[in-house]
């Protein structure tokens, strides 16, 4: 699903750098990354989305080489090959539930929005215990209740790879389990892989794979 | 621009429904400012030169011509010296104009009294709507305005007031028949009370009607007899209040009418010719009369209004600047208490262009709204706005 050979990036000005010599993540499998803050690990998903562009190396994401993209390209390929769950990927507060889970539709031409769309949101919601919660406001909901919501979105287009970036950051324990649930349960019978961000140490027994970032920065260092 | 994003910005704006609300009302105020006050200036001028168009010429005492022409044509509570009827003899002596006497001294209860002939009426085009015109000493008809205002239908009556309880020998109070209430003519007509010429003159106190006097008792010192003229004053004399089918043989004027009073003329020459001579006529400065065109005075009224207009023009576009500058600051400020939000639908896949286009379809929605707001004033503007005028502007 991601391959990732000879990676180098730094940010324009800042001393900072992310070097990769090569990183794999398989078709269905779930790999938690973790490693102590400001190690690149935000970085790392963002260069296998396609936000930022590496200075050298290349990224495959389902076979895609994300470098030969045009921007407009790389976009759409990440709106519908690609479901975000960040902690920065906020609510948008004047949309309720159900269309929350379906702006993503509404903002990429890509994406087309119809009847069955919005069946399967409204099925997704039910899913993860909000089907009667559709209409309410995000200011009305608990923060385990916006996450989920943030998960249903990201799972709304049937992404072929999760990225999550501290999904379960501020999350008490109960609510840590369910959302992990969730995106565990989009990757199950599927092709879908998981790179998850983390720092919940408790939670790493549940994924198939565990990569201590420290590994590639030391490396590069 | 798609329906999505409209669909989204008008999410947007209905959750921030305060600051949508003052944005619109601040940009419809932008709009419909200007735009009402040049309607109301424009109206104002479409109706004072349209009267004052169709009204040729105008005698009066002399003075100020502007006064002369907002009492003779807008019944203005300006004070204007009067002049005699004979005056208005003398224009239609001429032979070149038709002369219609008015006086438009009196108010009763807020709206003007005037006193005219029957020939006003055909020179204005007014007809009665309900009940019927002037017929006898006594009747009124009352402007469209007027009868709402005063609450009279024909058959009503209505008492004409003294002006000054101490002045016993000033108004006479009548009691006048409402004849009629005149159609609308959209002029200052439809706010007043018209009477015949001779009805204003008894409220004047220059005629009137009362029971028949006894001759005084025959006095030795008389050898001749009782003179008919030498009638003897009596306090329990009956003075009419009202004139009615039984009492209007005794009412009387006294002295010369020639010199009973109007406060002007409208002089209708017959051609531009019969005009220049008339006005000739009122040259000579030891003439206690002055003849205007009443077009010229209003125009020369009105170039002082649009004076005041354009510096009004000046004032609004500056507020305007001001206004929309302030606005664009409280925008640019939202757009950036809107940053994690503007990043969150760009890290989903939103093109910088389409993060613009949602903004503009707010801008869209916010103009469309204030553009139904501003269109909704100034129908109203529009609506209300020739009343008005004629209410609070033309004095």
């Amino acid at each position: 699903m991601i391959a990732i050979n000879r990676l180098h990036f730094q940010y324009p000005g800042a001393p900072f750098s992310l070097d990769i010599p090569e990183f794999h993540v398989a078709s269905g499998e779930k790999l938690a990354i973790v490693g102590p803050s400001g190690a690149g690990k935000t970085t790392l998903l963002k260069l296998i989305a396609g936000i930022l562009a590496p200075q050298h190396g290349t990224i495959h994401v389902d076979s895609t080489l994300l470098e030969t993209l045009s921007d407009a390209a790389r976009r759409a390929f990440r709106i519908t090959r690609i479901g975000f769950v960040f902690q920065e990927l906020e609510l948008l507060e004047y949309l309720d539930v159900l269309d929350n889970i379906l702006h993503t539709y509404r903002i990429n031409p890509v994406l087309k929005l119809d009847a069955q769309v919005r069946e399967r949101a409204a099925a997704l919601a039910q899913d993860v215990g909000l089907g009667s919660k559709l209409k309410r406001m995000p200011r009305e909901l608990s923060q385990g209740e916006r996450q989920r919501v943030a998960v249903c979105r990201a799972l709304l287009p049937k992404p072929a790879l999760i990225l999550a970036d501290e999904a379960t950051g501020n999350l008490d324990p109960a609510n840590k389990v369910r959302i992990l649930e969730l995106l565990f349960r989009a990757t199950e019978g599927s092709d879908t892989s998981l790179v998850a961000v983390t720092h919940d140490h408790e939670l790493l027994p549940r994924f198939d794979r565990v990569v201590d970032f420290m590994g590639f920065h030391g490396a590069a260092a | 621009m798609t329906r999505h994003d409209l669909y989204l910005a008008w999410h947007y704006l209905r959750f921030h429904k305060t600051r949508s609300v003052i944005l619109i009302a601040c940009l419809s105020l932008i709009g419909s400012l200007p735009l009402s006050l040049h309607f109301l200036l424009d109206e104002g001028e479409r109706q004072m030169t349209a009267r004052a168009a169709s009204t040729p010429l105008l005698v009066g005492a002399k003075g100020s011509s502007v006064d002369l022409t907002l009492s003779a044509l807008y019944f203005s509570e300006a004070t204007v010296p009067p002049v005699a009827m004979a005056d208005a003899d003398r224009v239609g002596e001429t032979g070149w104009a038709d002369a219609l006497p008015v006086y438009s001294r009196f108010r009763v209860r807020g709206q003007p009294l005037v006193g005219v002939t029957l020939d006003y009426f055909d020179f204005r085009r007014l007809s009665p709507a309900r009940g019927n015109m002037l017929a006898l000493l006594g009747d009124c008809v009352l402007g469209s305005d007027a009868a709402e205002a005063l609450g009279l239908e024909p058959g009503d009556t209505l008492l004409t007031t003294p002006e000054n309880l101490f002045d016993l020998a000033g108004v006479y109070p009548l009691k006048l028949h409402v004849t009629g209430v005149l159609g609308k003519s959209h002029s200052p007509d439809e706010q007043a009370i018209f009477a015949d010429l001779q009805t204003t003159w008894v409220i004047e106190g220059l005629g009137h009607g009362h029971t028949e006097q006894k001759p005084a008792a025959r006095d030795g010192n008389q050898p001749f007899g009782q003179a008919s003229v030498n009638l003897q004053a009596d306090p329990k004399l009956l003075t009419y209040a009202e004139i009615t089918p039984d009492n209007i043989d005794s009412f009387h004027f006294h002295g010369d009418p020639g010199s009973y009073p109007i406060t002007a003329v409208i002089a209708v020459p017959h051609d531009r010719r019969a005009a220049t001579l008339l006005k000739g006529r009122f040259l000579a400065d030891d003439l206690k009369t002055q003849i205007v065109d009443p077009h010229a005075v209003t125009r020369s009224l009105l170039d002082s209004i649009f004076r005041i207009g354009a510096l009004f023009d000046a004032v609004i576009i500056l507020v305007g600047c001001a206004t929309l500058l302030a606005l664009g600051l409280v925008f640019s400020l939202s757009m950036r208490l809107r940053q994690r939000e503007l990043q969150t639908i760009f890290l989903l896949g939103c093109s910088r262009l389409k993060v613009a286009q949602l903004v503009a379809a707010e801008l869209v929605l916010l103009v469309i709204a204030s553009g139904a707001v501003c269109w909704a004033l100034l129908q109203g503007v529009e609506r209300y706005g020739g009343p008005w005028v004629r209410e609070f502007l033309i004095p």
